[in-house]
């Protein structure tokens, strides 16, 4: 089946503003992946929770989404301090295959606490956001996810920023890059651990933001972006910001494509070939460290 | 390994051996289910625990022993128990071929977990989409009791092969352990680099384990497939049997022999223990058993049989 | 000559203690003893993927329980109350087979639901092996009722009945408006129910003189569905065919809403959100016009909208599988009225030979034929102004069909 120019040009367009959001999921898991080299199975949960934060409150305060994406990030970076600081880091006793345990632990707990709060019901944000079109061109562009593409550049950035130019940054940087040296130099580790891993959970916190009014939210949303946000963690290098952007956008237009091409369904393969091919060719991805 | 543990892994599967004569199918069917995973996980564990490679995707082995049995018997119409062996070879092939990829490019730690994991959902959304593997609606075993169908009526029989099957699996385990292979399986667990500059052929090594790991856990997916008789892409290479095994066998301790089947029976009898609190609220149960797991591995971090040598240890020295 | 119709009080209580004093001289078990509940086990996955689905099959199950009980039991029992045992599949095939032996171990008589085609074939063949009686609630494989089990009943129409009558509808929609339509783009979940039926229409479509110009497969979950949106636009059919779950068909009507894709009319089959209120309610102008065919309870039946009132009252989306639901279960009460046993065996004979007429569903009389409800069909049904509405067959409409849709 071939299709015109345009089409594709729409899909392509199409597949960067999915792929934007795919990447702040992402960044939040390649922070946490790089400095504390634990794959997080709570991920997906964490996204869940955050995007049921959303929900809630804009359906019972009215304010917009956009509005709520300082607030939420506050609370999250908070929440995910707390969870790693006091919880994962302390049951998992350091070791790696226990993390995993841990994390999966509280991935059933928070998806079935969520059941036990909200029921299994789908649920959508009232109000026509997920409605509004851009035109450009000839391409009638979703607004919110026109909006997202935007805010997720801003956030990656501030993100870097935040790890090149500030003290936190820095002592985060060291954190992963060697453990005991930076605990010898006076670096309190467990507290960089925090907060790395609430800035992962903020970063999922403006990914609900901004996935909100144009998708919808169960206890199970979460589980769907967790596979793919790994495959961008690995395919841009983990812990690697930029990597984790291009990722993103780059597995976004890809299953853009996979799915004109082979349909949405076979489509995803294009992705998975992709993230084996990277692994078995250049495994430290696009732009991870040199091994 | 000692002479009481040996003993007490015997005790055990007696115990359980006893259990299809004197409980109920209740928990007979307990019983059965948590010998698959429980078989799965002793795979995971040879390469996991004893070589040290986590792998995120032994769906992939799982499901192949699975639909390679039940293809053969529903397309070829081909004897339950030799499909039963061409479903293990199969597991073992597909082992051997991703192994040697993944391998070969020097795939450690989380970049080969992951890769495991995308290994089988390519499986998962391909036997999905093609016709021959019964696409999305899945392939149906015919029912028909009979040993030479490898069905039984009695979900007893089911139980013993199991347990035969877990035994074998824990005597092969036992013995690696204590072999030559064991050793340079170790010496990769402990330091890659090392035990490459001592002169263990990491490749090799590294090969024979995930081929082994890959047959046993395609073993689970044959027994899965003659105790359920329906499967579909979910089934076969969905991330259930992935985490399962994975759980049971860290749960249990990861690397120990007796660690995987203890693991999964705990997992099941606390899944069990925990349905007792589904009340009137949706989900509450299983919260409590997230939270457990979290508690368990708080509280065991060597996992089951780690707290067991530990406790035993702490005795003998006080 | 008032005395003769109005007794005084005293005389009238008396007369009622003396009768009542009697009956307990000459009856005494039946009248002190309460009868021994029969033990009805209920599974629906109210966990894990399919929870959504699972909630509204056990709402409909417990109320069906719940008014039986009120109405005084199974009198054949002398009034044994129904006791529901309930049991949550987990939304796999493994936990619904150890949730029927602990049914079974629990002495019920008879298991209602599953939902899911995968969950149905596991609990059904662990019930065969004590002829326990379940009654199939959804599950549209039709492998269900293919296996030679005497135990299994399924109440609803399979994908078999529903692709059949889904096309005859829609070329007999497409006939009375003047053939507006043609083309057609398939677009279904590429799990088990979504990929039957594209395989089915794909060979039936072209024999009823339409033409397929694409087929589009896409998962469950969805992370996205504007590219489907983007084919549909690009191929510009008459109909599309839609079959998906109810997140999925969320976020292609609201991309075909933004883009401004119309066509003649969105056809779907078995869809998760079409037939849902929840959906009409949240999305009303993507909703409007869409045409679903798909389970649906009978809308002349006054006992439907006594259900949907007090489904609508406990917060539930108003979806078919409340009413199906609830009918299994009345059927399986007749079952038991007419077996007057609690036995399995007996309560397996009653439901093979019912001719059970007082669901709620547009069936008609009940006829098993190896397991398959023969009167079961499903209807068409269209969101027409906030309310969804049957269209098709006459006998149970309640609207006119609005085709081509010109919204």
């Amino acid at each position: 089946m071939t299709y015109p120019p345009e089409i594709v040009a729409e899909a392509v367009v199409g597949g960067l503003l999915t792929g934007s959001v795919y990447a702040l999921v992402a960044l939040g898991l390649t922070l946490v992946y790089g400095v504390l080299h634990i794959i997080n199975f709570a991920h997906g949960a964490l996204l869940t929770c955050a995007m049921f934060a959303v929900w809630a409150l804009v359906t019972f305060t009215g304010i917009s989404p956009y509005t709520a994406i300082i607030p939420l990030a506050v609370v999250f970076f908070a929440v995910g301090y707390v969870l790693q600081r006091y919880l994962i880091g302390p049951a998992s006793h350091g070791d790696d295959s226990n993390i995993l345990l841990v994390t999966l632990g509280l991935s059933i707990a928070i998806e079935n606490a969520l059941l036990a709060t909200f029921h299994a019901d789908t649920r959508t944000l009232e109000g026509d956001f997920g409605f509004q079109v851009v035109e450009i061109g000839p391409m009638l562009i979703s607004r919110p996810k026109l909006i997202g593409f935007a805010a997720s550049l801003i956030v990656a950035g501030l993100l870097w920023l935040l790890l090149k130019r500030t003290d936190t940054g820095r002592a985060i940087r060291a954190v992963a890059k060697e453990k005991l040296g930076a605990r010898l130099m006076g670096i309190e580790v467990g507290h960089i651990f925090g907060i790395t891993f609430g800035l992962g959970c903020a970063c999922l916190a403006v990914a609900a933001c901004l996935l909100m009014p144009s998708f919808y939210v169960n206890p199970r949303v979460g589980n769907a972006f967790v596979l793919v946000a790994f495959t961008i963690v690995v395919l841009g290098g983990m812990g690697s910001i930029p990597g984790a952007l291009l990722g993103g956008l780059f597995i976004g237009v890809v299953e853009s494509l996979g799915g004109l091409l082979l349909g949405d369904s076979l489509g995803q393969l294009g992705i998975f070939i992709i993230f084996i091919l990277v692994l078995l060719f250049r495994p430290t991805g696009l732009f991870g460290a040199r091994a | 390994m000692k002479r009481s543990e040996l003993l007490f892994l015997v005790a055990l599967l007696a115990v359980l051996a006893l259990v299809p004569l004197l409980a109920s199918n209740l928990v007979i069917n307990f019983l059965v289910t948590a010998l698959i995973v429980a078989l799965a996980a002793l795979g995971w564990n040879i390469l996991g625990g004893l070589a040290g490679q986590i792998s995120f995707g032994h769906a992939a082995f799982f499901g192949t022993g699975a639909y390679v049995t039940e293809l053969l018997q529903l397309r070829f119409g081909m004897n339950a128990w030799a499909a039963a062996v061409a479903g293990i070879a199969a597991g073992a092939l597909m082992g051997l071929a991703i192994g040697a990829a993944v391998f070969r490019a020097r795939l450690r730690g989380s970049y080969f977990a992951l890769v495991t994991l995308a290994f089988a959902e390519v499986l998962r959304i391909l036997t999905n989409a093609l016709d021959f593997t019964g696409g999305a609606s899945g392939l149906l075993l015919k029912l028909q009791p009979g040993a030479a169908h490898f069905q039984f009526d009695q979900r007893s029989v089911f139980a013993w092969i199991g347990i035969a099957c877990v035994g074998g699996v824990l005597l092969l385990t036992r013995h690696i352990m204590h072999s030559r292979f064991g050793a340079q399986l170790a010496a990769v667990l402990e330091n890659e680099d090392a035990a490459r500059a001592l002169g263990v052929d990491i490749f090799a090594t590294k090969l024979r384990a995930i081929t082994l790991s890959a047959a046993i856990t395609a073993a689970a997916g044959v027994f899965y497939v003659q105790y359920f008789l329906y499967l579909d892409a979910n089934i076969g290479y969905g991330t259930w049997i992935s985490i399962e095994a994975l759980l049971a066998a860290i749960i249990g301790g990861v690397g120990t022999m007796a660690g995987p089947l203890i693991g999964a029976l705990a997992l099941h009898g606390l899944g069990e223990l925990t349905r007792g609190f589904a009340g009137s609220i949706t989900g509450i149960d299983l919260v409590i058993f997230g939270l457990l797991l979290v508690a368990a591995i708080a509280f065991a971090p060597a996992g089951i049989v780690g707290a067991w040598k530990r406790y035993v240890g702490g005795r003998r020295n006080a | 000559m008032t005395s003769n119709l109005t007794l005084p009080a005293v005389s009238r209580r008396t007369l009622l203690g003396a009768s009542a004093a009697a009956a307990t001289l000459g009856f005494p078990a039946i009248l002190r003893a309460e009868p021994a509940p029969v033990k009805l086990g209920i599974i629906q996955p109210i966990t894990g993927a399919l929870a959504q689905d699972g909630d509204l099959g056990r709402f409909g199950a417990t109320t069906a329980i719940d008014e039986i009980n009120a109405a005084g039991g199974i009198k054949s029992l002398g009034g044994a109350k129904i006791e529901m045992i309930f049991a949550d599949a987990k939304s796999n095939p493994e936990a619904a087979t150890q949730e029927v032996e602990r049914l079974q171990s629990e002495g019920v008589s008879a298991i209602v639901g599953g939902f899911a085609s995968p969950i149905c074939l596991a609990a059904s063949q662990a019930a065969s092996r004590y002829n326990l009686a379940y009654v199939v609630d959804v599950g549209v494989t039709d492998a269900i009722i293919t296996r030679g089990l005497t135990n299994t009943f399924r109440f609803a129409p399979g994908l078999g009945i529903v692709t059949k009558t889904a096309l005859a509808n829609l070329v007999a929609l497409n006939n009375a408006a003047g053939k507006p339509a043609k083309t057609v783009v398939l677009v279904h979940e590429d799990g088990l129910f979504g990929s039957g039926l594209a395989k089915l229409m794909q060979t039936e479509l072209p024999k009823a003189g339409f033409e397929i110009l694409e087929t589009i497969p896409h998962p469950t979950p969805a992370r996205d569905m504007s590219n489907v949106a983007l084919r549909i636009r690009s191929l510009n059919p008459d109909l599309v065919i839609p079959s998906s779950y109810y997140g999925e068909f969320v976020l292609l009507a609201r991309t075909m809403q933004q883009q401004h894709i119309r066509p003649k009319g969105i056809y779907s089959v078995l869809n998760g959100a079409a037939s849902n209120f929840r959906f009409v309610k949240e999305f009303p102008e993507a909703a409007n016009g869409v045409m679903d065919c798909n389970h649906w309870a009978d809308p002349r039946k006054p006992a439907t909208a006594a259900l949907r009132k007090k489904a609508e009252a406990a917060g539930k989306a108003w979806a078919y599988n409340i009413p199906l639901n609830y009918s299994c279960v009345k059927l399986v009460a007749d079952a038991l009225e007419r077996a007057g046993s609690a036995d399995r065996e007996k309560v397996v004979a009653a439901l093979a030979a019912s001719n059970f007429s007082g669901h709620i569903m547009p069936y008609g009389e009940t006829k098993f034929v190896n397991g398959q409800n023969m009167g079961a069909q499903p209807v068409n049904l269209q969101v027409q102004g906030g309310d969804i509405k049957v269209i098709f067959p006459d006998a149970f409409a309640d609207a006119h069909a609005m085709f081509p849709w010109k919204g």
